[in-house]
């Protein structure tokens, strides 16, 4: 095997090609709160809660309705992210005007009644979800199998990442968004209906954790715990890659996610704890993220 | 007023001691003594959010490593119960005071996603460090005696070392907020540049009292270990800093009385629920919204609103 | 500042609503089997209402013999959080007037419980946690254990899997008392017969679904076995995510359950080896309460654990007779003590006794999984390899390191 440093180079690829899976995750979440916290600048608690709602509806399609994988990918995002304009038009609007704070003890209490519901109506160890026909096998990468299902995840992650990415800089309705997020008064003067594009940023913010979630399914098996699991990093990816900054969200995400593989093989102890380390480091010395506007 | 309680206040007071005296009677005291110390916990916190506008999201971290030291102090020194209650209040402080020279800096919604991340490092130390006994906890953890010789077996005798302690802590919470230091937080609270302007140097008072929140929470958990003979990790999850947070919400942030009538009726709900599985979570989600969008007040905020005093 | 009428009322409504000290009712003495179990995480086929039935079964069966007393049945869930555990163990032995509290898988659950037991001298016949810690190092007068162990399921499948040429080991273990136990005590067997661990992965119990990278860590350290320190929905994840990612190793379930077995299908669980001290089709008898059982659990039929729940609770009341209700409600160690003197007999694991640590001395039957092609429908999962009696079974009674036992 070769070694580089002392470093088994074989195993450590392998670890860091599992965690560049994670990462696709990491992105993909990071990105709908980013997205969120741009234009609302609310803190969106329950992004983990929706994204295992994402997870569950696709079960759900399966196990009763006989739906498969591929037309979930497009079913769940549009059928949850209209649930997520639903809760900004009846409960999250109405915080705008009072502090940040107040935003994140709301969406906090809609996760926790989402995770509890889904808790007690299907145990805490979750449901079992295949991989789907098409993407069943695997290949050899000389120094891992790789399922094929989990390259399927980080392909189809990156190409949604970027697509939002150039949705939101390079389009025109991204253009207005941006301007919204500068300066909603103005914006609002120039005829735009800005509350109802802050609930369409919220519903697309919503579905991007959605579809996160469907993709998670054949590979975390669709538990309740799995948004509580996940939330607390995609915060930390999001403080580091910037509060409102998109592209920062995309690189940190599929970043931190290959950091941590590589500390699972360096110092696995530390896998768990090696996100938050960075993320205080980042907060002492660039507050506003790596790729953030200035607080 | 007396000691820096008014009226309505006073009256609050001994309504509140005379529960205490007499709650044991009524209801199992093993349950009593859990609210008494999450009403501690919930006052520390209370501190912070109440009157100085600082929201801790991690404070479960101070009150966790509070139960851990308290609980090894116990079982492994053979420390009497005083002096075990004493070590998590130091180490809650000793926390803090890290945790709190990081966190300090940044405002608002950067403070409180510091905090949450400082937390979850203090949880990994928790399920890594040989000491807290990873995922099992602490267990038997003996009941130590009262400075040496005071037995504490029987659930009644923890019960006064515990009420003691709350009472002891609320005073302290009370005390430092009616002082001029507390006057000068009230007015960091309200407006930060102006007490900069005017000379304070205003991240040194909220250094001290975030510590001085963190040694109440750690001495909190420190006596919670004591009663159940347990540590373990559910304490210093960041799902237990969320619950506190609850309970300020709940019973009203800034009142006095409103962490220990939050911690009464959350714990109350979480013993009445608990064998429904995941209600219990349920029922605080639901709380939570309930309060951010009808009720910001709280409870104890909502009576004291219509008598038109302060609690 | 005026009191109102409303507010007194509402403050006596509140103080109602506090959870009250009972008095107890002189009667006909009532023995309560509290059964705490994991009902809703990965723990929950493996226990869970199944667990409840058997035991509500050996109670029902056993009416008729009970000797001036009755018995009820109540359960709760301990979430697999020892401060859970604990509290609702103590809660129920000061209020509730639980005699006896069985099952508890977790032995992280199980250790806490057995504290309290042995704090309110009460009882606790544990049928579904692992660690053999539980009558060695940490043993105690209060608690007996009933179904399997750690060392046992070491000697049984760790041994068949050494002596079939597997001499180096990777394990991936549950990062809790039993996981370590577990491993420590193969780990033990490995060494003794000259082989090798290669390495190990803890990964945080409860919570984990992702095992892919201890599994891509096992097959870098070029092991020949991949040693499952988990059970459950642990262990059927590992398996099911070792055949996504081609894993060439041999895989040692150190602890599964036929309701796992189950949950795999026999297309991925065939051909494993694996150690339970009871099957349902092992002899008329089993097959007997089986049948007794099945209607009320159709979905989920008795393995080992829940079948313990059953025989326990029999020997339990047997206990009860013959000490006397009054003693029996007295003291727990009381109650063990028979436990400990009379021999034990049921339709689950026949013949067996008691050791003076708190051991249930029963045969142990390693079993291979049939293929589907070998099945000849659901639930017909095993094929008898070996049984290994009590005296070999079981780790000897001297080196569990039990304070009470003189060496």
């Amino acid at each position: 095997m070769l070694t580089v440093l002392g470093f088994n180079i074989g195993p450590m690829l392998a670890q860091g090609v599992l965690g560049l899976i994670n990462g696709a995750f990491y992105a993909m979440l990071s990105l709908g709160l980013a997205v969120i916290f741009g234009l609302l600048n609310i803190i969106n608690f329950a992004h983990g809660a929706l994204y295992m709602i994402g997870a569950f509806v696709a079960w759900g399609l399966l196990t009763y309705l006989g739906i498969g994988y591929w037309p979930a990918l497009i079913i769940v995002p549009i059928v949850v992210g209209g649930f997520g304009m639903l809760l900004e038009r009846v409960f999250i609007s109405k915080l705008y005007k009072l502090d940040h704070l107040y935003g994140l003890l709301l969406t906090f209490g809609l996760a926790l009644i989402m995770e509890g519901l889904m808790r007690n109506y299907f145990g805490s160890s979750g449901m079992p979800f295949a991989v789907p026909e098409s993407l069943r096998g695997a290949t050899r990468l000389g120094f891992m199998i790789m399922p094929t299902y989990r390259v399927w995840v980080v392909v189809a992650s990156f190409v949604i990442c970027i697509a939002t990415w150039l949705t939101i800089e390079k389009t025109p309705i991204g253009a207005t968004l941006r301007a919204a997020t500068e300066n909603p008064a103005l914006v609002q003067a120039f005829g735009v209906n800005v509350p109802r594009l802050v609930t369409l940023t919220y519903g697309a913010g919503v579905a991007l954790a959605a579809f996160a979630g469907v993709m998670a399914a054949p590979v975390y098996s669709v538990n309740p715990g799995m948004g509580s699991n996940v939330i607390i990093i995609v915060f930390a990816v999001v403080v580091i890659g910037g509060m409102g900054s998109i592209l920062g969200s995309i690189l940190t995400g599929f970043t931190l996610g290959l950091v941590e593989g590589f500390t699972k093989y360096l110092y696995p102890e530390g896998s768990g704890v090696v996100i938050f380390v960075l993320m205080v480091i980042v907060l002492l010395l660039r507050p506003a993220g790596l790729f953030g506007k200035a607080a | 007023m007396l000691m820096g309680f008014s009226r309505p206040q006073a009256i609050g007071l001994l309504l509140m001691v005379a529960a205490i005296v007499i709650a044991p009677m009524l209801a199992y005291p093993v349950f009593l003594m859990k609210v008494l110390c999450f009403a501690l916990f919930a006052c520390a916190f209370n501190l912070l959010i109440g009157y100085v506008g600082l929201l801790s999201f991690g404070h479960a971290a101070y009150f966790g490593m509070g139960c851990y030291v308290s609980a090894y102090a116990a079982k492994a020194w053979g420390l009497s119960a005083e002096l075990c209650i004493l070590c998590g209040a130091v180490v809650g402080a000793g926390l803090g005071l890290l945790f709190g020279l990081i966190a300090i800096r940044r405002q608002g919604i950067y403070f409180s996603m510091i905090t949450l991340a400082l937390a979850q490092m203090a949880y990994f130390f928790c399920t890594q460090a040989a000491f807290t006994g990873g995922e099992d906890g602490i267990q038997q953890v003996p009941r130590p005696s009262l400075l040496g010789f005071i037995s504490l077996q029987s659930d009644m005798a923890i019960y006064w070392v515990v009420a003691g302690v709350f009472l002891i802590g609320f005073f302290l919470v009370h005390r430092i907020v009616h002082s001029p230091f507390g006057q000068v937080l009230k007015a960091i609270r309200e407006n930060e540049p102006r007490a900069i302007s005017l000379g304070y140097r205003t991240d040194d008072y909220k250094l001290i009292a975030f510590v001085l929140s963190t040694a109440i929470a750690g001495a909190a958990g420190g006596t919670k270990a004591l009663v159940f003979g347990i540590a373990t990790l559910s304490d210093v999850t960041w799902q237990a800093s969320g619950e506190v947070v609850l309970t300020n919400l709940l019973g009203g942030m800034g009142t006095i009385f409103g962490p220990v009538i939050g911690a009464v009726i959350s714990n109350t709900l979480e013993f009445y629920l608990s064998p429904f599985g995941s209600w219990v979570t349920v029922t605080q989600g639901v709380i939570f919204v309930a309060c951010v969008m009808l009720f910001r007040r709280g409870v104890v905020g909502e009576i004291a609103n219509r008598l038109k005093v302060a609690l | 500042m005026n009191i109102s009428r409303r507010s007194l009322l509402g403050t006596a409504a509140a103080v109602s609503a506090l959870p009250v000290a009972r008095a107890r009712a002189q009667s006909k003495p009532v023995f309560k089997i509290g059964v705490l179990n994991d009902q809703s995480g990965p723990y929950r086929d493996t226990g869970g209402t199944t667990s409840v039935i058997c035991t509500q079964q050996a109670v029902d069966e056993f009416r008729s013999q009970m000797q001036g007393y009755d018995v009820q049945v109540i359960t709760a869930d301990h979430q697999n959080k020892p401060d859970v555990g604990a509290g609702i163990a103590r809660q129920w032995f000061d209020q509730d007037g639980v005699d006896m509290i069985t099952d508890v898988p977790n032995s992280g659950v199980a250790l806490a419980v057995a504290g309290v037991a042995k704090e309110k001298n009460k009882l606790h016949v544990n049928s579904g946690a692992a660690s053999s810690d539980i009558t060695g190092l940490q043993c105690s007068y209060n608690t007996i254990h009933w179904t399997y162990d750690t060392w046992m399921l070491a000697q049984s499948t760790g041994g068949a899997t050494v002596k079939a040429g597997g001499d180096s080991w990777f394990f991936i273990t549950a990062d809790y008392a039993f996981g370590h136990k577990l491993e420590s005590d193969t780990t033990e067997l490995i060494k003794a017969a000259k082989g090798k661990v290669l390495g190990s992965a803890s990964y945080p119990f409860p919570g984990t679904t992702d095992f892919s990278s201890f599994l891509v860590q096992a097959q870098g350290s070029g092991a020949k076995v991949l040693g499952l320190a988990n059970a459950g929905g642990d262990t059927i994840n590992s398996i099911k995510q070792a055949k996504e990612f081609g894993l060439t190793m041999d895989i040692a379930a150190l602890l599964m359950f036929i309701t796992d077995v189950n949950a795999l299908g026999l297309d991925v669980a065939g051909g494993l080896h694996l150690t339970e001290s009871f099957y349902w089709d092992l002899n008329d008898k089993t097959r007997a309460f089986t049948n007794r059982v099945k209607p009320k659990t159709p979905n989920n039929w008795p393995n080992m654990a829940h079948a313990g729940c059953y025989a326990g609770s029999l020997h339990f009341m047997k206990a009860i007779n013959h000490i006397g209700a009054a003693a029996a409600k007295k003291s727990g160690k009381a109650i063990a003590d028979a436990m400990k003197a009379l021999p034990t007999e049921d339709d689950c694991f026949g013949k067996g006794s008691v050791r003076e640590d708190g051991r249930g001395m029963f045969n142990a039957y390693l079993f291979q999984v049939k293929t589907p092609k070998q099945s000849k429908g659901k639930w017909d999962y095993y094929n008898l390899v070996q049984t290994s009696t009590p005296d070999k079974a079981w780790r000897p009674l001297n080196a569990g390191g039990c304070p009470f036992i003189k060496a």
